[in-house]
């Protein structure tokens, strides 16, 4: 069912500092993931799949590649007649943007002149495959204002402003810390809520007018006391792209059916923008293992543990292992790759041989020529 | 007003392809799955783009309830523009009484209106069951080269097979001077390819007297082509050489899925400048499991490969299981081949099981009477049961039940 009297809200540009290799060119939510996707297009399936049909990307800088994928936001459904997608890039400068509470305040004339009551908010660095129809449920069983959505475990590593929660045992909030020092397993905030619209308005206006500008300490740490807040615990795959280890684990994760069963639901599809590449085609001699591997490819080597995006050519004789290899890019023949992130329209001549180590995968810059 | 359009193009979509059995009891010929993710009508459509043309209209009478899904508002192949694109043209109810198409001439006549809305020069005519590329504008310019009324694409093919064509028989310049249907003594080796290039002003006239001719079965290559021939009209051939191929039967489709597999087969889908369109599945990139051995196919996003897959074409979705083995075929949406099963020059058409260890097809140099060998066909939606057996050339519609 379409249309539940929520809207989305998506913030593409946050934590771009954590992967500076590959949101040198574009924004978080562009980086390419998983042989065929963009990290937004987990957010934005998920809200479209639960039905909320308005959703407004939030983009500051970087959002050429950005902006080329969303396109009019057909292959999301989001091209529409009413509602649909809204790219929301600063008005004037990229500062209005500095801060989430800066972010709403600067687009608050789309969040008041929405009709819808309550606002979905999500940021593009989680991979997850969420039903927030079970959110928003959960959110009117409770009466809430505000529902957090937290998974439980040890912290990630470099993860921004952490925000560690406690429940009692209905998952009403009796405790935020901002940043704690902690070790072993907790609940962890996945930067994704649900809040009524009017209330979203009021508290970004009072931060706006003390001046205090910290999304996680003065809205959630300093109002949970004064409002009803509860958690939602998500307990599918949700790795979160802090780091290059990070980016290149949660591709790797991928060869795991189990995980791919959970990210690519079949009734929750995750969609993404669609180019049209013919089949991949497996050579005569070419040998491949334990990979995902998007359209348009062609393989004529060896190809082990390794992520291909649509359009990858792989000469013949050489061996890929352990890579995660962007579309188009071309590697030539008799080459040896092990644990390198290459990134898009990249081509690699023949007989070259890099490699990295599982802890520090390499990284090949786009368009590059080794 | 529409705006004038140059040229229109009328795809023929009718045709039931009853040669191509269980594969088209449920969908009409066009719409039959080709190449790992394309219909056949990908081919004349995305032509039609390529070469230019921006109206189409698409004549459906049989099972058309895919191939209508399947086109939709046209937007894949970019023809979903506000006053041209494609339009499906089915059979409809007029004052003076409701008839199906009763031919390929009598389909166009029934939609004069929607191709006189255009105020086009040409009409091109296509049909919806070839695999081909080819530039369309370049026939459209021969046409007007030579002042045609008629202009027909003309394929060479080998002597031994012209019988099986029809055949155009040319003067020096490329006019026709007479038609051969499937000549047992072929005079030249000019096929025609069942595409025409016809002067707008000239066709409409030869429908309309077609009409209201007694005992004319209204066809182009029966009744139509052959009167524009006898009252003297300008009739050319347009060679065109590359790849073409008919997939009308069973053992042609089943080639030319396989020629996708060949290098040296002149139909390089990659290739940007003339690009293939079709409707994409949502579905996740392809995943090649450890103790895969996947050599010489084609795969396409969302296939699940555990077991061995050899000179074959898997079209979205597949799933082969471990120890399952699958060589020269053709596997079709959505299908599963569980474990230990074997297909071999087979075609599994979509959303089918075949179940563990059964055995679909055979190699032919495992027969001795290589009459009794032939490409095996499963219809779609079915479940072959464990260790059942399909031979070659058969071709079953039905659930075959677990054999102990």
């Amino acid at each position: 069912m379409r249309g539940n009297n929520v809207m989305g809200i998506i913030f593409s540009n946050l934590h771009e500092e954590l992967i500076s290799e590959l949101t040198e060119l574009r924004t978080t939510g562009a980086v390419p993931y998983g042989g065929r996707y963009r990290l937004i297009d987990f957010p934005l399936s998920n809200m479209v799949n639960s039905g909320i049909n308005k959703i407004g990307v939030l983009t500051k800088s970087n959002f050429q590649s950005l902006i080329d994928h969303l396109g009019t936001g057909k292959a999301w459904d989001l091209s529409r007649q009413r509602d649909g997608l809204f790219i929301l890039p600063p008005f004037m400068d990229p500062s209005d943007y500095a801060n989430r509470i800066k972010t709403f305040n600067s687009i608050m004339p789309f969040l008041k002149n929405s009709k819808e009551e309550y606002v979905a908010i999500s940021d593009c660095d989680t991979v997850c495959n969420i039903d927030y129809q079970a959110v928003f449920s959960k959110h009117l069983e409770n009466n809430a204002d505000i529902t957090l959505v937290y998974q439980r475990g040890t912290l990630p590593e470099k993860l921004h402003d952490p925000t560690v929660l406690s429940f009692d045992p209905k998952s009403k909030v009796i405790d935020v810390l901002v940043d704690p020092k902690i070790e072993g397993s907790c609940n962890y905030y996945m930067n994704m809520m649900l809040i009524k619209r009017e209330l979203l308005i009021e508290l970004v206006n009072k931060c706006i007018g003390k001046n205090t500008m910290n999304f996680k300490r003065d809205i959630i740490q300093a109002e949970y006391k004064n409002l009803n807040v509860y958690g939602y615990e998500f307990k599918g795959f949700a790795p979160v792209i802090t780091s290059m280890k990070e980016y290149f684990d949660a591709n790797m994760a991928l060869m795991d059916s189990a995980v791919r069963a959970d990210l690519f639901n079949g009734s929750r599809p995750i969609y993404t923008k669609v180019r049209d590449d013919m089949p991949t085609k497996y050579g005569l001699g070419s040998s491949v293992r334990n990979s995902l591997i998007g359209n348009g490819c062609s393989i004529e080597g060896d190809v082990e543990n390794c992520i291909l995006f649509k359009g990858v050519h792989i000469g013949k004789g050489t061996k890929v292992s352990n890579c995660v290899i962007m579309q188009d890019t071309v590697i030539g023949s008799g080459c040896e790759l092990s644990y390198v992130i290459v990134d898009k329209d990249v081509q690699i001549r023949d007989d070259k041989t890099l490699a990295g180590q599982p802890s520090y995968p390499v990284y090949i810059r786009k368009l590059s020529v080794v | 007003m529409y705006p004038k359009q140059e040229v229109v193009a009328m795809l023929l979509a009718g045709g039931q392809g009853s040669r191509l059995g269980v594969l088209t009891q449920k969908l009409a010929k066009p719409a039959v799955p080709f190449g790992g993710k394309y219909r056949i009508i990908d081919f004349p459509l995305s032509n039609c783009v390529n070469s230019g043309i921006e109206a189409v209209g698409v004549l459906t009478q049989y099972q058309p309830l895919v191939l209508n899904e399947y086109i939709g508002s046209g937007q894949p192949w970019d023809l979903d523009s506000m006053n041209s694109g494609v339009r499906i043209l089915s059979p409809y109810q007029q004052v003076k009484g409701a008839d199906w198409y009763k031919g390929t001439a009598n389909a166009i006549y029934h939609n004069i209106n929607y191709i006189d809305r255009y105020n086009p020069d040409y009409v091109v005519i296509l049909s919806g069951d070839h695999i081909y590329k080819m530039d369309y504008s370049k026939m459209v310019a021969a046409h007007k080269a030579n002042n045609a009324d008629c202009t027909i694409a003309v394929i060479d093919v080998p002597l031994a097979e012209a019988s099986r064509f029809g055949i155009m028989n040319t003067n020096p310049d490329g006019s026709i001077y007479e038609f051969e249907e499937k000549p047992a003594h072929p005079k030249s080796t000019n096929a025609s390819m069942g595409i025409y290039v016809f002067s707008w002003d000239k066709l409409r006239k030869y429908l309309i007297e077609d009409e209201d001719t007694e005992g004319s079965e209204h066809d182009f290559g029966k009744d139509v082509l052959p009167k524009m021939l006898d009252d003297g009209c300008r009739m050319f051939a347009y060679s065109f050489e590359g790849y073409w191929k008919d997939v009308g039967t069973i053992d042609s489709l089943w080639e030319s899925n396989m020629d996708l597999l060949d290098p040296n087969v002149p139909l390089d889908l990659s290739d940007e400048s003339w690009k293939i369109y079709s409707r994409n599945p949502v579905v996740p990139p392809q995943y090649i499991a450890d103790g895969a051995t996947v050599q010489n196919s084609l795969i396409a996003d969302g296939c699940d490969i555990s077991g061995s897959v050899d000179f074959s074409v898997l079209f979205s979705n597949v799933v082969v299981k471990p120890g399952a083995v699958v060589q020269d075929s053709i596997i079709m949406p959505g299908s599963v081949i569980e474990e230990g099963a074997v297909v071999q020059y087979a075609i599994v058409s979509e959303n089918t099981v075949i179940g563990k260890n059964a055995v679909i097809g055979a190699r032919p140099e495992t027969i001795e009477d290589k009459d009794q060998w032939g490409i095996a066909v499963i219809g779609d939606n079915l479940s072959i049961g464990a260790n059942a057996v399909v031979p070659p050339k058969a071709m079953i519609s039905k659930d075959i039940e677990e054999v102990q």
